[in-house]
């Protein structure tokens, strides 16, 4: 199949960018989009030009490297699928497509389709965590945790942390990503003791980060290679509130 | 050289504990003066970076990727082994030791072994209160599966993302460190060269990847936790980035490569399509209980599956080995599906390629309870074949998956190069010849959070200030080398992509040196990798610069590395003239084609040490001996 | 308008209700100074202006629907909504902590929607040279301009009916119910306003708008206060189109019937 590839160019964080025209001949539908853009590649370098730059790795949907927006749409027009896992079957001969990076404040483009997701590492260090030193967990059995309350908590944590939710938002929130990295522990007795500290300090570093409001749309949900649901981010809401009026009310 | 493993006195059951409390201590108050390097963020670098950090030791943490919690361990699907007998099944400590040990094939190093099975334990205790949700049973209580190689069900697993919960586990416990500030990450940073200062490792060159700096960082001590080297066969299950460089750079200054022969394939992958593959995919062997495996009976059938009556059909597996049929132990499947594909009956695109047969199962026991127990994988399979299993046979084949070898270590877990620890996939020490499923997981987890911040105590107390500062002459000439190796990749300005030449490595790579080795095919390799190299080093094309972002940059570096390591890897192969473990090699089979091992002349661990460009490597050999466990045949009848 | 009709301020020059006006001031002025100390992070945060966002919502929600209540009995008859309008104005400082309330929400309402977009606008500088979605409603696309539209509406509105500057004329219309109390003649004065073509299509539009706006707003502000999730997702979305085609359509009966001729 032939495609028409428009795709946004820029050289590092300070340049601007623009979207350039390549013509993807002979594209195999078997491939998947990022062995599709390898080929493109691979012809640009034989004819001496500089190869398109984009995040990927694992190239099975679950490391979170890979990141690009199809025709508006991040990881293209699949559901539930990454680009690294999206096929070039899904798209018709002859289709234009438009190619552009993930684009928020809190995620810098730093060349071509490639940003720089940081913020989410952050958001992360400010509290996406359990506060337990190596070598002091008591025995796994002591807290039996029930089943459907495990399975939530893997609801949650099953985010890979791509930040496609941030793209697909037309405020560029980062509302699922916190809600699922928070949710995951808080719904876990052990990660109830932190709970409170964990929604402020974490929903803190999101504002810090630039990332824009929830305007309860669920894009983020529908894009979400994983699936995660828009109900997290309600629960985020809940805790946070509870959490913002206790500490009101308590002494330090 | 000298390999001396530093295995503790004593009996085998109290050596690690008697070992921890004479280890020597680092002061508390003089912990702060210590900064040690980790180059690497899965569940070994992670571990062991965040509990260095708790310990209160400076941490720099090193990552190619863009954040931390992308390391490759996160793509591990099955789950972790751990001899905690809930299931009271009669496992133990000793047992899950001893199948490591006999599915290593017999060639791994048995105090380690037997470390790594008591701590397994405390990592499950360790993951599951950092709220690594686990699978659970309706009371509450973790859940286990059984795994390949055991006849006890000891594996945790949190659904098929076993990997990826453990690594955001790692990771969360990093990033607290990372909060707290003992723990500075540098992600996006690749390491390109090992620093040794006085004969010992002190630092390490890396490149940021951003801005294509090149910077020297020092310390007390440095850890490599960067995983295998499956992608010297270009495709293989790992992730595109995993490279060998920072193992084989620390090799080329002076680090001994142990075992780099034993690599795993696993038989369950899906097949490459065409040229273009960039990546296998791995979808779980439990498929193989219900699907039976077949190709047409004669050459270049073109029919399709469907149209393919049942006296036409080869269901090779069955016909080989009736006892055990489709679910014969990997290596041997994986073999037997090579030979019918190099018969000329392989199916699919290219030919390399066997049906996995799902119609008798679905007549059997109905379409529903086929989609209860594989919905998810089919529909993996449907997403990158675009084929609906149901109904048409599933394509299989096998691919490279992980990697035994790695470099040599102590019982400290450092290498021959005093400072130099190495842990995870990485090292070469617990899992023998091959390993077992649920694994590396343990390993990774148990090197980086139970074992390393102990033993790295044992070198530290005695280096006390000896850190170079980073304008040492040797970090000079070390930074000198990597700028120039990196200028003369640009400067080449040849007529292939760097991913031309690695594939033409890894297709010879996995022609002669994959799942079934011979030693003409071997000298082979050896002697065309040459030829190869010098292709890469007169004729590609390695466009950009070296001041900004170059994804070329970095894949030219990693294969320069590999297309040295390929080499070494065949001589490994070449010698040992037995077949164990993932090594097979054909002239040494039983008439049943079984593995023969040799354990009189080969019961041993090769070390190799580098000795200058273009010089034939020398060979070390560490005996493997046995005091508790008695050398067997590994048999699966 | 019955109850805009009261809670305009026709009445402001008023010495007595200046007092009240003076009182309520002080407590509203209180209270969030008060607000103002202990949640002041809360508010500060992007979720805080989503909880005061949702608050609001709900308020005026609420205030919407008994304003439709309210009008609806101008199909009675007319002694009905005259005299519900007497009493409303009759309520005293009760009015004007309406009023004052009504304002405040309003005012809150508007001022987290200007500061969420602007966090908004910030946070997305490059916008997509290709943009699509797969889900977003339209209501929800458009709750800014539906939002504005609605707000030019009740300006107008105030004007039209409460302050009755469009047309001066209404301040003169008094009627006698028949206990014998003379009232404002409410009724009488919705059906003139309503009887102009262009104002009873502006309040159509307005009110579609609003309904529109209420579609998003109602399941929404169950969310942002963590009170939705998928389960009830469904029924709630049932909910929230119902309750806005009821509100559209008890709003539009209005000056339809006017029009009409069915009320006069």
């Amino acid at each position: 199949m032939d495609l028409k590839l428009r795709v946004w160019r820029q050289k590092d964080r300070n340049s601007s960018g623009k979207l350039v025209e390549y013509d993807a001949r002979d594209i195999d539908p078997e491939m998947s989009f990022l062995e599709m853009l390898d080929v493109v590649n691979e012809r640009l370098i034989d004819s001496g030009d500089e190869p398109i730059a984009f995040d990927h790795d694992c190239r099975e949907g679950i490391c979170g490297a890979c990141s690009a927006t199809i025709n508006g749409i991040p990881h293209g027009p699949h559901r539930a699928t990454t680009v690294c896992q999206l096929h070039m079957r899904h798209f018709q001969d002859g289709d234009t497509l438009t190619i552009e990076p993930f684009r928020a404040r809190a995620f810098p483009v730093i060349r071509d389709l490639m940003v720089d997701r940081t913020a989410f590492d952050r958001i992360v260090e400010a509290g996406g965590y359990i506060s337990v030193g190596t070598g002091s967990a008591p025995e796994a059995n002591t807290l039996p945790i029930p089943k459907d309350q495990a399975e939530r908590a893997m609801d949650a944590a099953s985010c890979i942390g791509c930040g496609a939710c941030v793209a697909a938002c037309k405020n560029a929130s980062a509302m699922l990503f916190v809600a699922a990295k928070s949710s995951h522990l808080n719904t876990l007795p052990q990660g109830k003791p932190e709970k409170e500290r964990r929604v402020l300090s974490m929903v803190a570093a999101m504002d810090e980060a630039g990332f824009g409001n929830c305007t309860n749309q669920y894009e983020c949900s529908a894009v979400c290679p994983k699936s995660i649901s828009e109900d997290f981010i309600g629960q985020l809401n809940r805790e946070y509130f509870v959490a913002s009026i206790k500490q009101q009310f308590t002494t330090k | 050289m000298k390999l001396d493993a530093k295995i503790p006195s004593g009996p085998l059951e109290s050596k690690w504990t008697r070992y921890l409390s004479e280890i020597k201590l680092v002061n508390p108050a003089n912990k702060r003066k210590y900064e040690i390097i980790v180059v690497g963020s899965g569940l070994g670098g992670a571990a062991a970076a965040a509990t260095l950090g708790e310990l209160g030791y400076h941490v720099k943490c090193f990552c190619y990727q863009d954040s931390p919690r992308r390391a490759h361990s996160i793509a591990a699907q099955g789950g972790i082994n751990a001899a905690k007998n809930y299931q009271n099944d009669g496992d133990s400590v000793y047992r899950l030791f001893y199948d490591t040990i006999k599915g290593g094939d017999f060639r791994a190093r048995e105090a380690n072994v037997y470390r790594l099975a008591e701590v397994s334990a405390e990592i499950i205790d360790q993951c599951t209160a950092q709220g690594v949700p686990f699978a659970r049973e309706y009371g509450g209580h973790l859940a286990n599966r059984s795994f390949g190689g055991a006849q006890v069900s000891r594996t945790f697993y949190a659904r098929g993302q076993t990997g990826q919960q453990l690594l955001l586990g790692a990771y969360s416990a990093l990033c607290r460190q990372i909060q707290a500030g003992t723990v500075t990450m540098f992600p996006r940073t690749e390491m390109l060269d090992l620093v040794v200062v006085e004969g010992h490792a002190k630092g390490i060159v890396v490149r940021d990847m951003v801005t294509g700096e090149i910077s020297s960082h020092s310390a007390d001590a440095v850890v490599l936790a960067t995983g295998g080297y499956s992608n010297v066969y270009d495709l293989s299950t790992n992730a595109r980035g995993c490279n060998v460089t920072a193992a084989f750079r620390a090799y080329k200054r002076g680090a001994a490569f142990a075992n780099p022969c034993y690599t795993q394939i696993h038989p369950t992958c899906i097949p490459v399509s065409g040229e273009y593959q960039s990546k296998l995919t791995l979808m779980s062997e439990s498929l193989r209980n219900d699907g039976r495996v077949w190709v047409p009976k004669e050459k270049g059938d073109s029919r399709s599956p469907q149209e393919i009556p049942e006296e036409d059909r080869d269901y090779f597996l069955e016909r080989k080995y009736p006892s055990y049929g489709n679910l014969a132990p990997r290596d041997i499947s994986s073999r037997s599906a090579k030979e019918v594909c190099d018969e000329g009956r392989g199916v699919g695109p290219g030919g390399l390629g066997v049906y996995l047969d799902f119609s008798d199962a679905i007549n059997r026991l109905g379409l529903d309870t086929i989609r209860e127990r594989y919905g998810n994988l089919f529909e993996m399979y449907e997403r990158i074949t675009g084929e609906d299993a149901y109904h048409t046979p599933m394509r299989i084949y096998p691919a490279l998956h992980y990697t035994m070898g790695g470099l040599w270590v102590d019982y400290n877990l450092m290498s021959n190069l005093p400072g130099l620890h190495v842990i995870g996939e990485a090292n070469f020490s617990d899992h023998g010849a091959n390993r077992l499923g649920a694994s590396a997981l343990m390993q990774g987890l148990a090197d980086g959070y139970f074992i390393l911040p102990y033993t790295i105590g044992a070198y530290l107390a005695d280096c006390k200030g000896k850190r170079p500062p980073t304008d040492h002459p040797d970090f000079r000439a070390v930074e000198k080398e990597v700028e120039e190796r990196t200028r003369k990749l640009l400067s080449i300005n040849g007529k292939r992509s760097t991913q031309s030449i690695h594939r033409e490595l890894g297709k010879l790579m996995w022609e002669k040196a994959g799942m079934a080795r011979n030693a003409d095919g071997l000298r082979e390799a050896v002697s065309r990798i040459p030829g190869i190299r010098e292709e890469f080093w007169q004729n590609v094309q390695v466009p950009g610069e070296g001041g900004e972002i170059n994804q070329e940059l970095e894949k030219a570096g990693r294969l320069a590395d590999f297309l040295e390591f390929g080499e070494l890897l065949c001589r490994d192969a070449l010698d040992r003239n037995e077949s164990c473990g993932g090594h097979f090699r054909e002239e040494f089979q039983t008439k049943e084609g079984e593995a023969l091992r040799n354990d009189e002349e080969y019961s041993y661990v090769s070390a190799w040490e580098f000795q200058g460009e273009n010089q034939e490597p020398v060979l070390h050999k560490e005996p493997i001996v046995y005091d508790e466990v008695k050398m067997a045949t590994r048999s699966y009848k | 308008m019955g109850f805009a009709e009261t809670v305009g301020l026709r009445n402001l020059g008023s010495l007595e209700s200046g007092k009240m006006y003076c009182g309520v001031a002080v407590i509203v002025f209180s209270l969030s100074n008060f607000m103002e100390k202990t949640t002041a992070r809360l508010f500060r945060s992007s979720l805080g202006k989503k909880y005061v966002m949702a608050v609001s919502g709900v308020i005026l929600l609420l205030f919407v629907i008994g304003h439709l209540i309210g009008n609806l009995q101008i199909f009675a008859h007319p002694d009905v909504i005259n005299a519900y309008a007497h009493f409303l104005q009759n309520l005293g400082p009760g009015l004007w902590a309406v009023r004052l309330i009504l304002l405040a929400t309003v005012v809150a309402h508007i001022w987290s929607a200007v500061e969420l977009t602007i966090e908004n606008r910030r946070a997305r500088p490059d916008s997509y040279e290709v943009k699509d979605t797969i889900q977003a409603s339209y209501a929800s696309r458009t709750m800014r301009i539906s939002g504005f539209i609605v707000l030019a509406f009740i300006l107008f509105h105030l004007a039209h009916f409460t302050l009755q500057v469009v047309n001066p004329e209404y301040q003169d219309l008094y009627t006698e119910l028949a206990d014998g109390t003379v009232v404002h003649d409410v009724h009488t004065m919705m059906v003139a306003g309503f009887q102009n073509v262009w104002i009873s299509l502006f309040y159509i539009v307005a009110i579609g708008l609003l309904s529109v706006h209420l579609r998003h707003g109602i399941a929404s502000m169950l969310q942002s206060l963590g009170w939705r999730n998928r389960k009830i997702a469904g029924p709630l979305e049932k909910v929230s189109i119902g309750l806005s085609i009821l509100y559209f359509a008890g709003n539009a009966a209005i000056p339809l019937a006017i029009m009409a001729g069915f009320v006069s």
